[in-house]
């Protein structure tokens, strides 16, 4: 990634969103002189697709307008079966085991650094870039996902299921930047998504209402069962354990006292399980499913920091090889169905899937 | 990119620079409202009744069976619509084939919600649409049958006189008249039409196809059939199309069709060989190939195959990259899953139909050309199957 010029170009395909993160990647590989190829994947069909999700119509025609700019080719593709068939439907999967999945760390396994990445060999390309904020540095021994140089905007957490064989064949020119530089340069490249609002929420999910989500797309998760509190009373019912998330407070009913939350989901018995603010901490957790985007996991306890969910902060814990995590201080509202990713100082090691 | 090769003539031509020459003063210099009865507004009307003599001429029509619309789709939509709505008492069913043009399909199912019945007549192998399906098709509620020229994807030439006779049999054994509408954006101007030697009551054109400008087209509407208008709101047209006419679009629109009658010949005797050379190479070339469409009944500019064990949709971006445009059988990249609809019809699997890629050759298609892409395809096919899980000894 360093120099300003290159003996042999490279030829890379550039993952565009539409958005303003993807688009001045593309701009600085185009920059620095490698031969690109624009691609944004259709994923999904829906009325957001219309609207300004990033998957959208809209954001296809915007990737497009911007390749035209910078002056390189760019293509839609089709991924709709697969993003359905592997990230929608397991969505609605982990809903119904009472779990709380995070399908964006899915799609860049199975989608965007797998089915993509393919795509890429079939047009002849040697890399993929993507707009994530998240550094891989030229490999000593091996190669190594670092988070993004913006502690804010750091994505590596999503990245962590990736393999050796995946971050050799990618790029991400925006892991040196902040936020703020990546906008200033969409405006002196006078790209005209540089004041474009930033994609938080699941593209496949409207308005960020999951649960309507998911009453639209699998209604038979509409299944009224009891909320109970921690010695199994029946305190009041709900709709369905698949619109409660772990520490979730609304939607429990008022209750005497302190307030309560959703501190468990019973598959087996239908039940929402509710506690105090103190039910929810947890010096433990165990992953299973682990991935290691380092190339192997510990092979004893390992001392490391954790991360147990997108927005959270890392923890000082020592991580087992059966995927047991211990916490020095106790975490609230462990979620299973979340990813738990382990970190030491900017290196991400790898991580799994939260299973309790 | 300087060197670009483009062999995709069936989805659009570049206007050809005599058409736009004549275009070009009817922008700023006699921009007149053809309906102002002032000297500004007469020269436009005398030009556009001037191109619609041109575009009868290419069809053998009366100037006044000529309606311009904004193309071959508000044509087609405008043909199926205006005689369901004109015709709604006289019967609810309408017949069109398998392999039509979304134009007519997906308004037929409009149809089809506002009650009518609709029949879609299958298509045998090489895409040929039989008489006698028609025939059979046809109820003593049929007001309209469609079946397209020749095919847009797969180049095969329809029976359009024979499929008219039968109709015109059932008209006279019913005493009343089913109307046949041919939608012939892909012929007109490439072969030579005569509008009653063809036997049909209405007949849709699009100027871009034959080297003229987009947003023009027309329908070629039988005298004394009887249409329920579109559009409302003026007297253009003979009142059956209001809205300020498209002067620059339809004077283009005539040049390119005196051009295309003019030209015809020669050029379809320039692009017979290529095309039979494109077929014949890359079916020998590249095992596992197939030409999709009839060998001999097809558009002289049409060249369809389906190369197994890969997508269309990846060789074309590869071309792409090459500098030649071609065209996928298969749906619009950001369209929907299935594969064309018109592969399905002549009986290919879906794995085989997603792997189809058109070339069709125009006016500026040279031999080297040609040789271009057998020269580049090959190799293409060749690494794309060895990434292939599909392919026997590819990858995986």
């Amino acid at each position: 990634m360093s120099g300003n010029f290159r003996v042999n170009k490279r030829k890379v395909l550039v993952a565009m969103s539409g958005g303003v993160d993807s688009s001045v990647a593309a701009a600085l590989l185009k920059e620095q002189g490698d031969d690109l190829i624009g691609v944004t994947m259709s994923l999904y069909c829906g009325t957001k697709a219309l609207g300004s999700g990033c998957c959208s119509l809209n954001s296809a025609r915007d990737a497009k307008l911007v390749a035209d700019r910078l002056g390189f080719p760019h293509y839609s593709v089709n991924f709709k079966a697969d993003f359905q068939s592997l990230i929608i439907d397991n969505f609605i999967d982990e809903y119904r085991q009472g779990r709380t999945p995070n399908p964006c760390i899915r799609c860049n396994q199975l989608i965007k650094f797998s089915l993509l990445l393919a795509k890429a060999k079939e047009l002849g390309a040697d890399y993929i870039a993507t707009g994530h904020y998240a550094r891989i540095p030229l490999p000593v021994t091996r190669y190594s996902l670092l988070k993004g140089k913006d502690q804010k905007k750091d994505q590596s957490y999503v990245l962590y299921r990736l393999t050796q064989e995946q971050l050799a064949k990618t790029l991400f020119p925006l892991g040196e930047m902040t936020k703020a530089e990546v906008r200033q340069k969409a405006k002196a490249l006078n790209l005209a998504v540089a004041d474009k609002p930033e994609s938080q929420e699941i593209c496949f999910v409207e308005d960020d209402d999951y649960g309507r989500f998911i009453r639209e797309n699998a209604p038979e998760l509409v299944r009224p069962g009891p909320i109970i509190d921690r010695t199994g009373k029946v305190v009041g019912e709900h709709q369905g354990i698949a619109f409660y998330t772990i520490g979730q407070r609304k939607g429990v009913g008022h209750h005497r006292g302190a307030p309560k939350y959703v501190v468990g989901l019973d598959r087996e018995r239908n039940a929402v399980v509710i506690g105090d603010d103190a039910d929810l901490l947890k010096t433990e957790l165990t992953a299973r499913e682990l991935s290691f985007v380092a190339g192997k996991g510990p092979t004893g306890p390992m001392v490391i920091t954790a991360k147990i969910r997108y927005n959270g902060s890392e923890a000082a814990a020592t991580l087992m090889p059966d995927g047991k995590v211990v916490f020095e201080q106790p975490q609230r509202a462990v979620t299973p169905g979340q990813s738990v990713v382990f970190y030491q100082r900017e290196e991400v090691l790898g991580g799994g899937l939260i299973s309790s | 990119m300087s060197n670009r090769t483009y062999l995709d003539f069936a989805a659009t031509t570049p206007t050809d620079p005599s058409v736009l020459a004549a275009m070009l003063p009817y922008f700023s210099e006699k921009y007149g409202n053809p309906s102002s009865i002032h000297s500004f507004g007469q020269e436009t009307r005398a030009a556009i009744e001037a191109a619609r003599q041109q575009v009868a001429g290419l069809i053998a029509a009366k100037p006044e069976e000529i309606v311009f619309t904004s193309g071959g789709t508000e044509a087609d939509n405008q043909a199926l619509e205006g005689i369901a709505w004109a015709n709604e008492k006289n019967g609810n069913h309408i017949i069109c084939s398998a392999i039509e043009h979304h134009a007519v399909l997906h308004c037929a199912e409009f149809l089809k919600k506002r009650g009518f019945a609709v029949t879609v007549v299958p298509v045998d192998q090489d895409g040929l649409v039989s008489p006698e399906a028609v025939a059979q098709a046809i109820t003593p509620k049929t007001v309209l049958v469609s079946v397209m020229h020749a095919n847009n994807e797969i180049g095969t030439v329809e029976p359009i006189r024979e499929i008219s006779e039968v109709i015109g049999r059932r008209t006279k054994d019913e005493g009343r008249k089913i109307y046949f509408h041919t939608d012939a954006v892909q012929t007109a101007g490439h072969l030579p039409i005569n509008v009653a030697e063809l036997g049909v009551d209405l007949l849709s054109i699009s100027a871009h196809k034959l080297y003229g400008p987009k947003g023009i087209g027309a329908l070629y509407i039988k005298k004394g059939t009887r249409l329920t208008p579109f559009l409302h709101g003026g007297g253009q047209e003979n009142n059956r199309r209001a809205s300020t006419e498209n002067v620059p679009g339809i004077v283009g629109f005539g040049a390119a069709a005196d051009l295309a009658a003019q030209t015809m010949a020669e050029e379809n005797a320039k692009l017979l060989p290529l095309r039979d050379k494109l077929i014949k190479g890359l079916t020998t070339l590249i095992p596992d190939v197939r030409l999709n469409g009839h060998a001999s009944v097809r558009l002289p500019n049409n060249v369809n195959v389906s190369v197994k064990f890969i997508e269309g949709e990846s060789m074309l971006l590869n071309l792409d990259m090459l500098g030649i445009a071609a065209s996928s059988g298969s749906a619009c990249t950001s369209g929907s899953l299935d594969p064309s609809h018109v592969l399905l019809a002549i009986g290919l699997p879906h794995e085989i139909a997603h792997g189809s890629l058109r070339f069709t050759l125009g006016k500026q298609t040279t031999e080297a050309e040609i040789d271009l892409v057998l020269e580049k395809l090959p190799p293409i096919v060749d690494k794309l199957r060895r990434m292939s899980p599909l392919y026997p000894g590819g990858k995986k």
